[in-house]
């Protein structure tokens, strides 16, 4: 292993260009001749669009063009498409209504898009829109899960009679029936996931440009998958061929699952550049990214819980309503679905698990995957549940937990609901979370508190994901309508220095340093001499891109597989150039060597030698040192963990301080310690946002979002946390070549209930709705002055 | 209508002509090409957009560019002298402080005021002084050990 390699805190290759303003992120990008778009936006939650008047918008200064839904539709431009069919309990597919780019007769979500307005300037278009005349017929809207599925509600698309979407399940009911009829004790609880606003601090970008003379039709876009793009705009939207597409995602800043969707402003632009042969640009504010980028979770769930005696779990019956939001986004039909229910089972042996999920079209913005996908929601309800079958059992939390754990013995192990553990020691995770934040020792923190005034609590998730998607195979069976391979070229450059072509993409994860670590290891070569490309569907093979915490699992395994497919031809050429046999040849820290002698050849020199050989093999072995791989998983990955939170309450104030939070997660082999930290930091924050601080609420009645800024959705900020600490338990996985797991998610899905359960332990109570505001947290404990005013 | 406005960014005279409705940060970015400060919200809340003015950080989309005329402003591209990062640039990268980058040019600006009034700084402060920065990648835990140690270098660079 070179210092460089696999298990080393690299400092990260990105940084120098980030931290001195060079990045080059969509939005400071400009192509020659460039107008820009403003899209025009529906100020109303549901209403007919009747008309639109853009006589005097069209002669504002600058105004280079204005299009609706219905020059869209003239043009034969399709509607952006979903990329998971979910077939219901009867076996019929999921209801599927079409999504214009831009509108047509129908708006159905705050900022559902109408009309764009092309002009010189931001501002120029920007005053245009203001001169254009809609004529809405408003019509009356539902926002709640709860309400959507009532009679006599609004209804969103005459094809879709409830708002139904899907009415799906998952697992076996007799058997689950049967668990509940013999138990000792059953735990029922209602609980809410709260709708997030992912909010990449890049707000979304993306511009159009048309070559003629090519045909060339060029997207640059704020995209954590630019082939994935490619593919459905393209295929499904544009109807262009993909070797007159081409889909640039160049620095993108962040994105956690928000930028791996097809949006409307991409077809919008592309489309429009070619109409009026301009680059056209369009950046979102931050405003219109809270009413156009997918949201995240929103499920609302019953959940019961069947146990003997002993607190053994017997059965787990799942109910839930998931908001699709107006339209189905790209993969938003796979989240509360094959993303959620097959994670019912979470660390447990729960022998028999049956869950149903309807999904609910809503006239609020599209909800697809956003950091954890599913994930968080079914750990969410696992790990709830859990807690209060302790309390309710009278058992210890963490010892309730260890009764009911997979035992380390029995991998694979296969759980009820589809999915194949291929590894795992949630005993000793558990431990480490234990020890790591003196669980021994809290009832003393508790006491201590409480003389000062306070109110302590302490909660503990533990957490399973499925990640690294997936098995092409299974997907397809399960109604993925793409396979899930990930692509990696490796060319060796005649000086024996390589650029990597990965399908993966980096937005924060700094895989330009990671994947470049492993080819240093593979190698032997330092990190400087590795240059990771990404991000371009001219420069990459292909690639599904980067979410599900799949890039190391499945990209970096493409990696490998082309690695070794390029250490086995330089053995052939090594052998050549020192007159022995292959099967002599063998390849160490940047050397082939003769076995047992010192005869050796560098990987520069058979870099060299492949590409400007003057004595080679050329009648056994072509030239060149550039090889490609696609790697279909053969299984998903299943990192895990626990995560422990300590919460104190100022009963006064109702403010939660998170005194402490501890994670403890296996993650498989860790190719850089810095950054699996830095993900885990990253991942906590957003999953302690939504259980103290985030919450996405539309007005039950207008339809209108209430929280479309910073000023009104809480973001985290550095004083709202704690100084997190982490530490990893390393199981491999024993499918992929690495032996990785993930740990992109893991904060964001086991922080929510492990923080909800020290609160509600802290307060006595069975739930608090999230986020746990000071004011909901204030009446909670002081229900008798809440019923009072 | 458009006028005239100059002002020093990063030791250079500068003049664009802009509308009286331009912001301070669009002035850098889309007139002077300086793409390094980001806009990351429009209601002042997300602190991408830092620099500093005359000295002290703002926030450059809460400014009209006529109101910064005649000013000296530092942005995230004058910070390093060549490839030399500036200690508290550097110390983010040591500490692992950023990944998506994005907010990053904003906290560095920020981080380099706040180090600028002290030196030896507690977790404390460097977490209340962040208020007016977000950050949706990091957990701001590696930001506040970075800023804390890029304000020492910076401290033993003064002494």
């Amino acid at each position: 292993m070179s210092a460089q390699g696999i298990g080393e805190p690299v400092r990260r290759k990105e940084d120098f260009r980030f931290l001195t303003g060079q990045g080059t992120y969509t939005d400071d990008m400009n192509r020659p001749g460039q107008l820009y778009a403003y899209i025009l936006r529906s100020p109303h939650a549901h209403a007919e669009l009747n008309g639109i008047d853009i006589s005097k918008a069209q002669a504002g200064p600058g105004v280079e063009a204005i299009f609706s839904g219905k020059d869209m539709e003239a043009d034969g431009v399709g509607g952006l498409p979903c990329g998971w069919l979910i077939h219901s309990k009867d076996g019929s597919p999921m209801n599927e209504p079409p999504h214009p780019p831009l509108a047509v007769g129908r708006v159905r979500h705050v900022g559902d898009s109408v009309a764009v307005i092309i002009a010189a300037t931001r501002e120029q278009a920007k005053d245009a829109a203001e001169l254009i005349k809609v004529d809405y017929k408003e019509l009356p809207a539902v926002v709640a899960v709860e309400d959507a599925t009532k009679a006599g509600k609004p209804q969103l698309f005459d094809a879709a009679p409830n708002n139904l979407c899907y009415d799906w399940h998952l697992g076996d009911k007799a058997a689950t029936e049967a668990a509940f009829a013999k138990a000792h004790h059953v735990t029922k609880i209602d609980l809410v996931n709260n709708r997030l606003v992912p909010n990449a601090m890049e707000p979304r970008s993306a511009i159009g440009e048309y070559d003629r003379a090519t045909g060339l039709h060029t997207l640059y876009t704020t995209s954590q998958n630019p082939h994935v793009i490619r593919l459905l705009m393209g295929a499904f939207v544009l109807h262009l061929p993909e070797h007159k597409l081409r889909v640039v995602a160049p620095d993108v800043g962040g994105g956690f699952g928000s930028k791996i969707f097809h949006y409307a402003e991409e077809a919008i632009v592309t489309w429009a550049a070619a109409k009026i042969q301009k680059p056209v640009k369009w950046t979102s504010d931050r405003s219109e990214a809270f009413i156009t980028d997918a949201h995240g979770r929103d499920h609302v769930t019953h959940a019961e819980l069947a146990m003997d005696k002993d607190g053994k779990f017997l059965g787990l019956h799942v109910q839930t309503l998931a908001n699709m939001g107006a339209y189905l986004s790209t993969f938003s039909s796979c989240v509360p679905t094959y993303l959620y229910a097959t994670l019912l089972a979470g660390t447990y042996t729960t022998p028999a698990i049956y869950a149903e999920v309807k999904a609910i079209f809503t006239n609020t913005v599209p909800v697809d995957a956003y950091r954890g996908a599913g994930r968080p929601e079914a750990t969410y309800v696992v790990e709830r549940i859990v807690e209060t079958a302790a309390r309710e059992m009278g058992i210890d939390p963490a010892e309730l937990r260890r009764r009911n754990f997979v035992p380390r013995d029995a991998y694979p192990y296969q759980t009820p609901v589809a999915l194949q553990y291929d590894s795992g020691d949630y005993f000793e995770t558990l431990d480490m979370a234990l020890k790591a934040s003196d669980y021994l020792g809290f009832p003393g923190r508790r006491d201590e508190a409480a003389k000062r005034g306070k109110i302590r609590g302490i909660g503990m998730a533990t957490y399973i994901e499925a990640c690294g998607i997936a098995p092409s195979a299974v997907v397809g069976s399960l109604g993925a309508r793409a396979a899930l391979y990930e692509t990696a070229q490796v060319r060796v450059h005649p000086t024996g220095s390589v650029s990597v072509f990965t399908g993966s993409h980096q937005h924060g994860q700094g895989h330009e340093t990671t994947f470049a670590q492993i080819v240093a290891d593979k190698l032997g070569l330092t990190v400087d001499q590795v240059d990771i490309v990404h991000g371009d569907t001219d420069k990459i093979p292909f690639g599904l891109g980067t979410y599900g915490s799949r890039s190391l699992a499945v990209g970096g395994s493409a990696l490998v597989m082309s690695l070794d497919k390029v250490i086995a031809k330089g053995k052939k050429i090594a052998a050549h150039l020192l007159e022995a046999s292959e099967a002599d040849i063998e390849f160490k820290d940047g050397k082939y060597t003769v076995a047992g002698t010192d005869k050796a050849k560098t990987f520069g020199e058979i870099a060299m030698t492949a590409y400007v050989p003057h004595n080679y093999p050329i009648e056994e072995l072509e030239p060149g040192l550039d090889e490609t791989s696609f790697y279909d998983p053969k299984n998903f990955t299943f990192p895990s963990g626990c995560h422990i939170a300590e919460v104190e309450i100022d009963p006064e104030t109702g403010v939660v301080k998170l005194v402490n939070f501890t994670a403890a997660d296996d993650f498989g082999r860790i190719v850089n310690p810095m950054i699996v930290e830095g993900q885990v930091h990253g991942g906590l924050a957003q999953g302690i946002g939504q259980a103290l601080h985030e919450g996405c609420i539309y007005d039950r009645e207008s339809g209108q979002l209430l929280t479309g800024s910073y000023m009104d959705y809480d973001m985290p900020r550095a004083d709202d946390l704690p100084n997190f600490q982490v530490a990893t338990n390393v199981t491999l996985c024993t499918h992929n070549p690495l032996g990785v797991k993930g740990c992109g998610e893991a904060g964001a899905i086991g922080a929510p209930a492990a923080v909800m359960n020290a609160i509600t332990h802290a307060l006595g109570i069975k739930d608090l709705l999230m986020p746990a505001t000071p004011q909901r947290v204030w009446q909670a404990i002081n229900p008798m002055r809440q019923a009072a005013e | 209508m458009t006028s005239p406005v100059s002002m020093t960014v990063n030791g250079k005279a500068v003049t664009a002509t802009v509308e009286p409705r331009t912001l301070l940060v669009q002035y850098l970015r889309e007139h002077l090409g300086l793409t390094g400060t980001h806009v990351g919200c429009d209601t002042s809340q997300c602190g991408a957009c830092v620099v500093h003015l005359d000295g002290k950080s703002i926030k450059s989309c809460t400014i009209l560019a006529v109101q910064a005329a005649g000013g000296t402003v530092t942005t995230i591209e004058g910070l390093a002298k060549g490839s030399e990062l500036h200690p508290m640039q550097a110390a983010f990268r040591e500490h692992h402080g950023l990944q998506c980058g994005f907010c990053t040019p904003g906290m560095v600006m920020s981080a380099v005021d706040l180090a600028q009034r002290k030196s030896d700084l507690s977790e404390h402060e460097v977490r209340e002084w962040l208020e007016g920065n977000i950050c949706r990648c990091t957990g701001y835990h590696n930001i506040v050990k970075a800023i804390q140690a890029g304000a020492a270098a910076m401290g033993s660079a003064k002494a």
